[in-house]
């Protein structure tokens, strides 16, 4: 049996999924699309039922192509749960009323019922239920209330014979509905709507979002640092170290296959970060260097996802985006990208325009380092302080913005303006958050593991073969010129296109400075996505747009590696360094623009 | 009565939704999120530096473009 949930956007759909479901949830791409939908299982009366969260929409005349996955599935289920946000009535039924003129037995669950009491919304249940002609069922999902309800209605199978007519008709019969189903009583302004006007206000929004992305980055370090020093390192000291030190006395340690397993003995022993074998550092850098760190950021993103933040920093950072060819809410893959470019990149396909998706990847691809590699440059370069990571993430901003603004100066095109919905603050579920949480560490775990032992083994192998001397030496000079790099660092470049984690990694044996560690970590994170965004880019942006995007990213590697060598002096920008940035900045104003200004923007 | 885009009103202004100016898609998406010709819709902030203005339309906030802004054509009593 196939339960399909339905609503709009921001009614607690997911929350109500997560407490229908169990723990057994996967989250697939629908066929032939690259939208992403979620599906779980329940036990009921003695029976498997497959619950499906169906993708958000807001009307079954799909304008984009998450709705039209949306209006596809409904050939696939046997009962809709068409979930409503009890505050916003009148809205939602829009789409119950398209649902009810299907031919497919439809539910109807009204979440946030406690919401709606608070805000003295009364909504007469049975009327509703007379001018609808199906079940009506209110909930407040997150405090577990009208859950078991649903599952009652599970072998609901009526279906109504509905016809509204008109879009016009329609409307005129949603307001017949509620001018006689609800009644709104005024309340006063809570402290706590008087704060979520507040955040969406520049003036006050704006200090509220520095001080918010402060903490978010505060605690990610505290739980990051924290779990590595106290759980994952310690426990790979206790218990692993004793079994991969024998399996390095059974091996030998001048064989081939020690080389390959547990790779170059450092002083006598196994260092986990530097001995470079499959089982040492190839399990060791996952699991305790990066590991910590996804677990710290995805907790943080679920929090600011389910509280309702994120559309907000949207709505103010929409100004800076229009500068740079996109508007507000592409804020949402370049956040994503903090964790996974892979995510990121499919998130991007939520915007309106061509030309959207292409600055979109191309600037989130270029400028937005994941967390895995974010892991291993705070392991790196946190021992020489603060300014250095400091430095790396001001060069990141100030490229995305460079190549942002001439991208949009340089390319043909109109981008679209900001229209979203901003939900009021939600105190999240924690069922919800955790659940996402793990559905999103086990798919970090089976990207990353794969790719990182295969790219230990391979590293090994051309270090044994001879391919990364060759290469040293054909191309050292050049990076040691441009980059002021060892030759060395040219196999770190390489693995790169594999793993950024296992590339910083790499890093860590060659004794570098301070300085040359930044010029590293930003020209590893600029230079080329790692091959599964790589991949993923392909399929969204097609090849040729892929090819132009990866011209412009070696482009601004060339550039910015070159530039942070020469301009970067004792752990801050030499003042020329700064005086040429500025004096960048000015030059990209008089460039002449060949993309549309805003007016024609929004006739497409 | 005076008739303004929902850019001219001001910050903390209530107004009447009269016509939207713009193609079969802008209206059909802003009418999915609630505005439509005859809602009365509360501006809460101003266009800052040419963000977007976000308004209060039944119990839910939308955030819309400066650009899609001047498409909106309000009543003010």
């Amino acid at each position: 049996m196939n339960i399909l949930l339905m609503g709009n956007p921001n009614v607690g759909k997911s929350v109500i999924f997560s407490k229908l479901t169990g723990t057994n949830v996967t989250a697939s791409n629908y066929s032939g699309t690259t939208v992403e939908y979620t599906e779980g299982q329940r036990n009921w009366r003695g029976e498997m039922v497959d619950v499906i969260d169906v993708p958000g929409t807001y009307t079954l005349d799909p304008t984009n192509e998450a709705e039209e996955v949306a209006v596809d599935m409904l050939d696939k289920g046997d009962l809709v749960v068409n979930v409503l946000d009890a505050t916003n009535l009148e809205r939602n039924l829009n789409l119950t009323l398209q649902l009810l003129e299907r031919d497919i037995p439809v539910i109807v669950v009204l979440n946030m019922w406690d919401e709606a009491e608070h805000k003295g919304i009364e909504i007469d249940i049975e009327k509703l239920e007379e001018y609808l002609g199906v079940p009506v069922i209110t909930t407040a999902a997150v405090k577990n209330r009208g859950i078991k309800d649903i599952t009652y209605h599970f072998d609901y199978r009526e279906v109504v014979d509905s016809d509204y007519g008109s879009t016009e008709e329609r409307w005129a019969h949603i307001g017949e509905i509620i001018e006689n189903t609800q009644h709104i009583q005024d309340r006063k302004h809570t402290f706590l709507e008087w704060f979520e006007d507040a955040t969406v206000k520049p003036l006050t929004g704006i200090p509220i979002a520095i001080i918010f992305m402060y903490l978010s980055f505060m605690i990610i370090r505290f739980i990051g640092e924290g779990l590595i020093a106290n759980v994952t390192e310690p426990l790979f000291e206790i218990f692993y170290r004793p079994v991969v030190t024998q399996l390095s006395q059974i091996l030998g340690a001048e064989t081939f296959l020690h080389k390959l397993l547990i790779g170059n003995l450092i002083s006598g022993t196994i260092d986990f970060g530097q001995s470079f074998g499959i089982l040492t550092t190839g399990i060791f850098i996952p699991f305790a260097a990066v590991l910590p760190y996804i677990i710290a950021f995805y907790f943080m993103l679920g929090l600011l996802e389910d509280t309702g933040y994120l559309p907000r920093l949207a709505t103010l950072v929409d100004n800076i985006m229009h500068r740079v060819g996109l508007h507000g809410f592409s804020i949402i893959p370049m956040i994503l990208g903090l964790g996974c470019n892979v995510p990121a990149a499919l998130a991007v396909r939520n915007l309106d325009s061509k030309r959207e998706k292409f600055i979109a990847s191309t600037l989130m691809a270029i400028s937005v380092p994941c967390m895995a590699q974010i892991a291993m440059i705070f392991g790196l370069l946190g021992p020489y302080g603060g300014q250095y990571l400091l430095h790396i993430f001001l060069i990141l901003i100030m490229v995305w913005f460079t190549v942002g603004l001439l991208m949009d100066k340089l390319m043909p095109g109109f981008s679209s303006d900001l229209l979203l919905e901003i939900p009021p603050f939600r105190i999240p579920s924690m069922t919800t958050v955790l659940k996402k949480l793990w559905m999103r560490i086990i798919s970090f775990l089976e990207e990353a593991i794969p790719y990182m032992l295969f790219g230990v083994l391979i590293a090994n192998l051309l270090y044994i073969l001879g391919v990364f001397d060759f290469l040293a030496t054909t191309f050292g000079p050049f990076l040691n010129q441009v980059f002021g790099l060892p030759q060395e660092v040219i196999t770190a470049l390489l693995i790169g296109f594999l793993r950024k984690d296992l590339a910083m990694g790499m890093l860590a044996p060659l004794n570098l400075t301070a300085k040359q560690l930044v010029v590293a970590s930003t020209v590893l994170t600029i230079y080329f996505p790692c091959v599964a965004t790589f991949v993923v880019l392909i399929k969204e942006l097609g090849i040729f747009a892929m090819m132009k995007s990866a011209g412009i990213m070696l482009l601004t590697t060339l550039t910015v590696g070159g530039f942070v060598n020469f301009a970067f002096q004792g752990g801050s920008f030499s003042l020329l360094g700064w005086i040429i940035i500025v004096g960048l900045l000015i030059a990209i104003r008089y460039i002449p623009s060949f993309g549309s200004d805003f007016e024609e923007r929004l006739e497409a | 009565m005076k008739k303004m885009t929902l850019h001219q009103l001001n910050a903390d202004q209530a107004g009447t939704v009269l016509e939207i100016n713009g193609g079969c898609g802008l209206e059909e998406k802003l009418n999915n999120l609630g505005i439509r010709p005859g809602k009365e819709i509360v501006k809460i902030n101003e266009s800052f530096i040419g963000g977007p203005v976000t308004v209060q339309i039944d119990h839910t906030k939308v955030a819309v473009g400066h650009g899609m802004a001047e498409k909106i054509i309000v009543e003010v009593a």
